[in-house]
């Protein structure tokens, strides 16, 4: 895509551990992804990007407590659409995601959240926090490349 | 909107119409009790119609596996129906779209059930 007459655009917010607060990011980074100028299928593309990513945080890092909360933030401009999600989780060990394409893992009922990010954004990238937490950072490119 | 989801009988098999978003929570859950609700029955043909959702996440893909499995372990068989491209993409970038026996027509896949 093309867009010449980008408006920059930041939006942080820290957010409940609930699946209210998964819809909630989802919408905020679909409306900012349209105002981008992305297409249709992209909307789809990010809006599960980000629905993926933060069930990971609420749900696996989290795991609902109250007294944790999300940091979601949206960077929108001219060349790049991105994404920042950290929870205040133990956090996992990336190698330890079985490959959900794996024959043996073809069937299994999860396992498929980080596949689709990474297949679905142009760059995924994820770090321990210290002393504890785990972000994500989701880019989808703004000018074609 | 949520989940809806309507059952009905062709035939002896049971088509399940399914209209909304299939995601983590109410969405995902609401499909896999009424699966399981179908396969308690004895239900052993079973129609999912997804011609009307909207969106699914990877929840929702799971509980495809989770009924299809179920389903095929009680000694029956869950076919899809009427995937629009969202979920066909998707499945297809799973590599589930193989696993599952897909049909765009309803009759044709009425009597595909042997």
């Amino acid at each position: 895509m093309e867009n010449q007459h980008h408006v920059p655009e930041t939006v942080e917010r820290f957010l409940e551990s609930t699946l209210e607060s998964v819809d909630n990011a989802e919408e905020l980074a679909v409306g900012m992804a349209q105002r981008a100028g992305f297409d249709e299928d992209d909307l789809m593309k990010i809006g599960m990007a980000v629905r993926e990513s933060m069930v990971n945080a609420v749900v696996h890092g989290n795991r609902y407590n109250a007294t944790k909360k999300v940091r979601f933030s949206v960077a929108s401009n001219s060349q790049r659409f991105t994404i920042q999600i950290a929870d205040q989780g133990e956090g996992f060990r990336f190698e330890d995601v079985p490959d959900p394409l794996a024959p043996e893992n073809i069937m299994r009922t999860s396992g498929r959240g980080i596949f689709l990010i990474r297949s679905f954004m142009d760059e995924f990238q994820m770090r321990h926090l210290e002393p504890h937490g785990t972000e994500v950072t989701l880019v989808k490119y703004t000018v074609s490349k | 909107m949520s989940i809806k989801l309507n059952t009905r009988q062709v035939g002896d098999v049971s088509v399940m119409d399914v209209a909304g978003r299939i995601t983590l929570g109410e969405g995902s859950s609401a499909l896999r009790d009424a699966l399981r609700d179908m396969v308690s029955k004895s239900q052993k043909k079973i129609l999912l119609n997804l011609g009307e959702v909207s969106y699914i996440d990877s929840s929702g893909i799971g509980e495809l596996v989770s009924g299809f499995t179920t389903v095929t372990n009680s000694g029956g068989q869950l076919k899809l129906l009427n995937l629009n491209k969202r979920v066909k993409d998707l499945l297809q970038i799973t590599k589930l779209y193989t696993v599952f026996d897909v049909h765009e027509d309803e009759a044709g896949a009425v009597r595909s059930f042997s």
